[in-house]
């Protein structure tokens, strides 16, 4: 029997948005990473192909996360140096780049300076030849000058910058249109915020095509359902020519699902939920997995046996 | 479905006789959409134009009902492709499979822990919603069946593709009205039969889409319209949401009845780390049933999460009920802390809260299920509306000391707090949750 042809056809491409620059192009990475271009929905091969696979950055930061032992065994002890820590990502887990977190540059952590994470960037950038996503501490004060030494460390290194807000747009579509680097516009879960922070930093000069979109990540079990409709509402949108929503979005998996009680927590506390040291990464696979469903194109993860299990399904 | 006046007209005779008492059949035809007339009220109608009608009336994908008494589940009846546009309506249902190489008691235990498998996560239950037995390959199919009919406390699917074991399984146990799973191009016009002597729904599989569509036509031929579309496949993700989107989008979009019913689904994989990952895919891409061959709760549990949340209603504001909550054990020296009953909101401040490891209670105002800034900005919250919930709660009672920590997002109430209530000391809090451990250890930890 005849069946009906369901296929569709965008109005309008996602945008492509390379990170890493090689030695020929000012940079000194040994390889760059792309994502976007999608014509449809992943998988729909019906309505098109969508050129790029989602990629998966590694999850490193300057000082050791406050996460779960079980967590830092599986990675090694490789979590106390960044450096190393980068390497075995890039060499074991396989990634495809790095992000960077530089938590201890907070003034509640270890208040480093910002020329200390700058030259943890220089370390990283000698480390790993792979493309680096650089986010700050957290601390809004102390993030504009961590950013802004880091983004001139890795200059023309076409890094990803996170992340540009509604409160500090302008500072980061500056620092990172100075050193040629690409920007992560970053909303509260909500996205007419999304869409608005893209405004802003369209309307200060700042070119949309260098931009990865953040919806905010939500852990598996703590608001993943909003988070997982707005990015696919935002993905549907630009299909449909919105050019503001027709943008790569990153998911921050790893951060979040590594707070959550569900995949940190032993039987002591959750009885009958299983081992967690099983249970903790197939909450952040499940989760990421999840999120690819729903448009992602770059996922950050941590546990080596998450990034295995989700990264043998992109491929 | 309600019909238009235009899709009825086009079936009434067209002859303007004026016998139903309107002036013309288009008249008429308004007066059956806005349900004020029934077809039935036109003399003239033709049978055939009645049963078209009411197929386009009919819901563009079937609901089956599986089970009986107390344990049913129900999947179809889904009018939407993605949640935001409406919701999706009926949760997925995770089988776990029972292989027809487990011994007797091992299977019994198969049984009894799938009944266990029930848990309650942010206030509601999730639980292993059905049991798939294997029938081909065990000595005796009808026992099998009428076991897992009695001890089972959830509807069962008998999994088979032999017509002869298929068969004394469903006898056995039609009473309970198991799922029949599955047909296939091989075994289609017997499990068709068997289908329809039990009265029991029926899951079917084809080579391709062409025949899938050809073989549930075939099976409503005979009168069989509890059907699933079965998909089982290999480890690619992809393979499955084109199936699932394709069926979908087929019937809800095109009105396309042979492919109007719920999907039923099974990964062969090479661990069940995979299998958990690619369950997950299915589950947020239109699956209605999943069989799950691993048993363990660590690759279960992050599937009935996901599940509850893709099914959550997106226009139903999720909500806590407003009360004072106890984290940990606090006395009365412990911190109080005030949040909305915006569930995701509660949820996160409650987690970092017993993150940090400090004892807390928590004071959950109602704002209706909005989250802080947008309550503020809807006007249901004020600093009035957090005292009188503190009073209500008998917050005081609690403590020894009048220290009140606010949400950092909401600063401004900290004034009037302090003003008008025994709060005397207001402590702004963080503006978001996680870094609630930080904050906590720095004002009240040692
Ligand atoms: S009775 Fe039937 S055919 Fe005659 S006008 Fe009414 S709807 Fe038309």
């Amino acid at each position: 029997m005849k069946i009906p042809d369901v296929g569709t056809t965008c109005k309008m491409n996602i945008s492509t948005v390379t990170i890493g620059a090689l030695k020929e192009e000012g940079g000194t990475r040994g390889r760059k990473v792309t994502i976007g271009g999608e014509c449809t929905l992943p998988h729909l091969t019906f309505d098109g192909d969508n050129p790029h696979k989602p990629v998966i950055a590694g999850y490193v930061s300057d000082i050791v996360p406050d996460w779960p032992d079980f967590l830092q065994k599986a990675i090694g002890k490789e979590i106390h140096s960044p450096d190393e820590w980068a390497q075995k990502c890039v060499e074991d887990f396989k990634v495809d780049l790095i992000s960077i977190k530089l938590l201890g540059g907070s003034s509640e952590r270890a208040n480093r300076s910002p020329e200390d994470c700058a030259k943890l960037i220089e370390t990283l950038l000698k480390a790993v030849e792979v493309p680096l996503i650089i986010w700050g501490s957290g601390d809004m004060e102390k993030d504009r000058l961590i950013l802004q030494e880091c983004s001139q460390a890795a200059r023309g290194e076409n890094c990803l910058l996170g992340s540009a807000t509604e409160s500090n747009y302008m500072t980061m579509a500056a620092i990172c249109k100075a050193d040629k680097h690409k920007l992560i516009s970053e909303a509260p879960v909500d996205i007419n915020i999304g869409k608005q922070v893209n405004i802003l930093l369209e309307d200060a000069g700042f070119n949309l095509d260098d931009v990865v979109m953040f919806q905010t990540t939500a852990a598996l079990g703590y608001g993943f359902d909003y988070v997982y409709t707005i990015m696919e509402r935002a993905r549907i949108a630009g299909l449909q020519g919105d050019k503001l929503m027709a943008r790569p979005q990153l998911c921050d998996i790893g951060e979040e699902v590594w707070r959550t009680k569900e995949a940190t927590m032993g039987e002591d506390i959750l009885p009958r939920w299983g081992d967690v040291k099983k249970r903790g990464p197939m909450w952040e696979a499940v989760c990421a997995q999840g999120y690819l469903q729903a448009g992602a194109d770059l996922l950050i993860m941590a546990h080596p046996e998450a990034i295995r299990t989700v990264r043998k399904f992109i491929a | 479905m309600a019909l238009t006046g235009m899709q009825i007209y086009k079936q009434l005779p067209r002859t303007n006789c004026k016998k139903c008492g309107f002036p013309t059949c288009m008249a008429f035809a308004m007066q059956v959409a806005a349900k004020q007339k029934a077809i039935a009220d036109c003399p003239d109608i033709s049978d055939e134009a009645t049963s078209t009608l009411s197929e386009e009336s009919s819901p563009p994908m079937r609901l089956v009902k599986l089970g009986s008494g107390t344990a049913v589940f129900e999947t179809g009846q889904e009018t939407v492709m993605c949640r935001h546009e409406e919701k999706f309506h009926r949760k997925c249902g995770i089988a776990i499979k029972l292989s027809s190489d487990l011994s007797d008691d091992d299977f019994i235990k198969g049984l009894e822990e799938i009944n266990s498998r029930k848990y309650v996560r942010v206030g509601k239950e999730i639980k292993v919603e059905l049991c798939a037995v294997e029938i081909d390959g065990v000595n005796n199919p009808s026992e099998r069946a009428a076991i897992a009919a009695e001890k089972s406390e959830v509807p069962l699917i008998l999994v088979g593709e032999n017509p002869d074991a298929m068969k004394s399984a469903a006898l056995a146990v039609k009473h309970s009205k198991p799922l029949i799973y599955r047909a296939t191009e091989e075994n289609l016009d017997a499990f068709i039969a068997i289908a329809k002597e039990y009265k029991l729904p029926l899951a079917i599989s084809a080579p391709t889409l062409e025949e899938l569509a050809d073989f549930t036509v075939k099976a409503k031929e005979v009168g069989l319209d509890e059907l699933l579309l079965s998909w089982k496949g290999g480890a690619d993700p992809g393979d499955f949401v084109r199936f699932s989107t394709q069926v979908r989008r087929s019937a809800l979009l095109h009105k396309f009845r042979p492919f109007g019913y719920p999907i039923i689904t099974e990964f062969e994989c090479d661990s069940q780390e995979s299998e958990t990952v690619l369950l997950s895919t299915a589950a947020a891409k239109y699956a209605g049933i999943v069989l799950m061959k691993g048993r363990e709760p660590w690759a279960l549990m992050p599937n009935l999460t996901i599940i509850q949340d893709v099914f959550t209603d997106p226009q139903v504001p999720n909500t806590v009920e407003a009360k004072l909550y106890e984290i940990g054990n606090p006395d009365e020296n412990s911190p109080v802390f005030y949040t909305t009953n915006f569930s995701l909101t509660y949820f996160s401040v409650a987690g970092e809260v017993e993150r940090s490891k400090i004892p807390a209670y928590i004071s959950v105002v109602d704002t209706e299920g909005l989250g802080v800034l947008n309550s503020w900005a809807g006007d249901k919250i004020s600093a009035e509306k957090v005292i009188q919930a503190l009073k209500d709660q008998n917050v005081a009672e609690k403590v020894n000391h009048r220290k009140l920590i606010i949400p950092g997002l909401l600063p401004v109430f900290r004034a009037e707090i302090e003003d008008q209530s025994e709060w005397k000391e207001v402590i702004i809090g963080p503006e978001t949750a996680k870094e609630i451990p930080s904050f906590m250890n720095k004002i009240w930890g040692k």
